[in-house]
C-alpha cells in the first residue's frame, strides 16, 4: 500500500469503526477500506484498458456494447419431452427473448438412451430428453434456425448432438453456413467440475478438437466449444479459479488444435466463454473486465493471433444457482437482479437470469418470466446500457481487475509448471483446490462469516411454499417407448453399418463429424453411438478425491 | 462395540455431476470424528446398497440433485431389505421439493436436507439419530 493512503489511514481511519474483523470478498479476497490512484501505480490507460473495442479489451470487445446492440437474452430452458420444451422455447420467444438455450436431461448428458436401465428415473428430469434425431427434430420445429441463435449445454456427447442439430438444418434446408449458434462441448471443465463424461481426458481432447476443426471448415458462425468457468463457480472455487482454470482451460483447447497444425486464426474467433455471475458485485465486475485482458494477452503473445477477433473473449453470463436460497424463495429475485446487473457492468453478450424457484426445482413459467424481465428492466430502465464500461476509472474496480488478472495468472502459470491442463487434471490439482474453496465457504458459512440472508441470518419458520413445476411422471415411460418403437422401425443393417463407420473413425485420425452425421440420419442413437465411444476410447471413472 | 466411532457411508447415485455437496458433508463428517466411505459419482442403487454391505456402515447419507429422488430412493430402499440390512439409516440432502420430502419419510428416509443446511446441524442429527448397528 502507498505512503499518502497508508499514513492517511493511521492517522484519520478510526481504530474501531469497522463492524466486521475482516472485509473480504464472497470468494474471500481480503478488501481494502478505500481504493485511491496510488493502487494503480503503474497503470497506464491505453495500454491496459483501452479504448472500447480496442486491445486488450479491458472495456469491451465492441466499440459501442450496448448501444449498438443489447446482450442476447437467453434463458436455460428443458425439461420432459421434445414436445413440452419446444413450447416452452416458443413462449420465450413470444416473451422477447432473443436466443435459445436447451438444458438436456441427464440421461442425454451421459450418453444413454431413454430406455437404458441406467436412465431410470431421469428421463426428461433435469432437461429434455433427446435420444435420435426425431427427438431433436420435434425440439427445434417451426423455430427459424437461420435467425434464432441456440446454444446446447451438452459436452461428452456434444458430438452427436451436434451431429443431429446439423441434420435437421438440412432437412429444414437451412445452409450450415447460415447456422448461429453454441455448443458448450468443454469438456476439460467437465472433469475439472461438472463431471458429465464418458472417456478418459486425452481422448475426450480429441473429439473436442474434432468439431472445432469441423464447425472452423463447414459452419463459420457456429461456436464449437463454450470454454466455462459457470460449473468451476458452482462447484465451489473462487472467482479468481474460475477465471484462472477457465482460461488455462482455453489455452489448453488452442495448443491442441494448433498442434493438430490448424491456423490460430481460423477457429480462436469462433471460441467462446461462459463465466458465472456470483454476488460480490465489485469482484464479478472486475472478473469479466481481467478476463477480456488476460485472453487478448495470451492469445496475441502466446500463440501470436494476428486476427482482432481472436483475441476478443466473448462470453455468455448466468447468474450463480449457488448463491440462491431455498428458504424465502422471493428474495432470490432480488439475488438475481444484482447478479444481473454486474454481467451487464462486466460487459456480457448474453445472459441467462436464475428463476427464483431453481432451488426447489425445474423453473415454472412464472418464475422464468420474472427472471426474464429483470434482464428487460435493467436493459430498458437503468441507463446503465447508455453508457459503455461506465465503471473503468473507479479506483476500486480498476485495482481489483488487476489484481485478479495477476492471480489468475500465477495459477496459469503453476498449471504450466504441472505440464498443461490435461496433466493437472489428471494429478487433481483444480479439483482439488476447488473442493478446498467449496470446504473453506462452507466452515466460514456455518460460523456466518459469510451471510445469507433467510439462510444463515434474518430466518423465519414456516415459509408459505410457492408453485413449483412438477415433470409430467408419465414422460419417462412414453419416451422410452417411444425409443423403443423408432430403434425397432430402423434399417439395421444401415444402423450397424453407420455404427462401423464411426468406429472406423474414432479408431483412426480421421474427423468424426461426417461419420457422425451420417449415423444420427440413419437413426443411431446417443446410447449407441457413447457406446462406441466407451468401446474404443475407454471409460473414465471419478476418482472421488475428497 | 460402543465406543468404536459410526461408519457412514456418504452416496452419489444418479447420472449427475454436482458432487459439491456430497463432498463438504463427507469431509465435515470425517472431521467430526466418523469413519467415512465417499462412493464417488454415479452409482446405481444396486452400486450403493453393495458397498453398504460390503463396508458394514451404519448409516447411507445420498445426495441427489437430479431431481431422480423418487425413483432412487425407494429402489435403495428396497435393496438394503433384500440383503437383509434394512436397519441402516438412510438420510439424504438436494434440491428436493417439500412434498416429496414428507412422502420419502414415509417410505423410511429418516432425514432431508436442503439447500442451507448447515454442516453442524447435519452432524448433529447423525449424533442423535444413528447408532452402531
Amino acid at each position: 500500500m502507498s505512503t499518502a493512503k497508508r499514513e492517511w489511514l493511521a492517522a484519520r481511519y478510526p481504530k474501531d469503526a469497522d463492524r466486521l474483523p475482516r472485509y473480504s470478498t464472497v470468494s474471500d479476497m481480503e478488501v481494502e477500506p478505500v481504493y485511491t490512484p496510488e493502487d494503480l501505480p503503474d497503470s497506464r490507460y491505453e495500454r491496459d484498458l483501452g479504448q472500447p473495442g480496442e486491445y486488450p479489451y479491458t472495456r469491451g470487445v465492441y466499440p459501442s456494447m450496448y448501444r449498438g446492440r443489447l446482450w442476447t437474452m437467453r434463458q436455460f430452458a428443458g425439461f420432459g419431452s421434445a414436445a413440452d420444451t419446444n413450447e416452452r422455447f416458443k413462449f420465450l420467444l413470444a416473451q422477447g427473448q432473443t436466443g435459445l438455450s436447451t438444458a438436456f436431461d441427464m440421461p442425454t448428458l451421459m450418453g444413454y438412451d431413454a430406455d437404458h436401465p441406467r436412465a431410470l428415473g431421469e428421463v426428461g428430469r433435469e432437461g429434455v430428453a433427446v435420444s435420435m434425431l426425431d427427438d431433436m427434430e420435434e425440439l427445434l420445429a417451426g423455430i427459424p434456425l437461420a435467425d434464432v441463435t441456440v446454444s446446447m449445454t451438452v459436452n461428452c456427447t456434444a458430438s452427436i448432438v451436434l451431429a443431429m442439430y446439423l441434420a435437421v438444418a438440412e432437412r429444414h434446408g437451412v445452409p450450415w453456413t447460415k447456422l448461429g449458434g453454441t455448443i458448450q462441448n468443454d469438456m476439460f471443465k467437465e472433469f475439472i467440475a461438472q463431471k458429465e463424461w464418458i472417456s478418459p481426458p486425452e481422448p475426450s481432447l480429441r473429439v473436442v478438437i474434432d468439431m472445432i476443426e469441423f464447425c472452423a471448415q463447414e459452419t463459420p458462425r457456429w461456436h464449437a466449444v463454450s470454454i466455462s468457468g459457470y460449473h468451476i463457480r458452482e462447484a465451489g472455487s473462487t472467482a479468481v479459479q474460475e477465471l484462472a482454470f477457465t482460461l488455462a482451460d482455453g489455452i489448453g483447447y488452442v495448443q491442441a488444435a494448433v498442434d493438430r497444425g490448424l491456423d490460430v486464426d481460423s477457429f480462436a474467433p469462433r471460441l467462446s466463454f461462459f463465466f458465472n455471475v456470483h454476488n460480490d458485485f465489485l469482484e464479478e465486475i472486475a472478473k469479466y473486465r481481467a478476463a477480456r485482458r488476460l485472453w487478448a494477452k495470451i492469445m496475441r503473445e502466446r500463440f501470436g493471433a494476428r486476427n482482432p477477433r481472436s483475441l476478443m473473449l466473448r462470453t455468455h453470463a448466468q447468474t450463480a444457482g449457488c448463491s440462491l436460497a431455498a428458504q424465502q424463495p422471493l428474495n432470490n429475485v432480488v439475488r438475481v437482479a444484482i447478479q444481473a446487473l454486474a454481467a451487464v457492468l462486466g460487459g456480457t453478450q448474453s445472459l441467462h437470469t436464475n428463476s427464483m424457484d431453481e432451488t426447489l426445482a425445474l423453473p415454472s413459467e412464472q418464475a422464468v418470466l420474472v427472471a426474464l424481465r429483470t434482464q428487460q428492466i435493467i436493459a430498458e430502465e437503468t441507463g446503465v446500457t447508455n453508457v459503455v464500461d461506465p465503471l473503468a476509472g473507479s479506483y476500486a474496480i480498476e485495482a481489483l481487475t488487476d489484481r485478479m488478472e495477476r492471480e489468475a495468472m500465477a495459477y496459469i502459470t503453476k498449471i504450466d509448471e504441472l505440464g498443461g491442463i490435461v496433466r493437472a487434471i489428471e494429478l487433481g490439482y483444480p479439483q482439488k483446490e476447488i473442493a478446498e474453496a467449496a470446504y473453506r465457504f462452507q466452515q466460514q458459512f456455518d460460523r456466518r462469516d459469510k451471510v445469507m440472508v433467510g439462510v444463515n441470518k434474518y430466518v423465519q419458520e414456516d415459509q408459505p411454499p410457492i408453485e413449483i413445476l412438477r415433470i409430467n411422471p408419465d414422460v419417462e415411460r412414453q419416451q422410452s417407448e417411444r425409443v423403443r418403437q423408432r430403434k425397432r422401425a430402423r434399417d439395421a443393417a444401415r444402423v450397424r453399418g453407420a455404427l462401423a463407420a464411426v468406429r472406423e473413425a474414432a479408431k483412426g485420425t480421421t474427423n468424426l463429424m461426417p461419420p457422425l452425421i451420417a449415423a444420427v440420419k440413419d437413426g443411431c442413437t446417443v446410447g449407441e453411438i457413447s457406446d462406441v465411444y466407451r468401446e474404443v476410447f475407454g471409460v473414465y471413472r471419478d476418482p472421488a478425491w475428497l | 462395540m460402543a465406543d468404536r466411532p459410526l461408519r457412514i457411508l456418504v452416496a452419489k447415485p444418479g447420472l449427475d455431476g454436482h458432487d459439491r455437496g456430497a463432498k463438504i458433508i463427507a469431509r465435515a463428517l470425517r472431521d467430526a470424528g466418523f469413519e467415512v466411505i465417499y462412493t464417488g459419482l454415479h452409482q446405481t442403487p444396486e452400486m450403493i446398497a453393495e458397498t453398504a454391505v460390503q463396508e458394514d456402515v451404519d448409516a447411507i447419507g445420498l445426495s441427489i440433485l437430479s431431481g431422480a429422488h423418487m425413483t432412487l430412493f425407494p429402489a435403495i430402499i428396497e435393496l438394503l431389505k433384500q440383503r437383509g440390512v434394512g436397519d441402516v439409516v438412510l438420510f439424504g440432502g438436494g434440491i428436493i421439493p417439500p412434498e416429496d420430502i414428507a412422502e420419502l419419510k414415509r417410505r423410511g428416509v429418516s432425514e432431508m436436507f436442503t439447500p442451507g443446511a448447515t454442516t453442524d446441524a447435519i452432524i448433529d442429527w447423525v449424533r442423535a439419530n444413528v447408532h452402531p448397528r
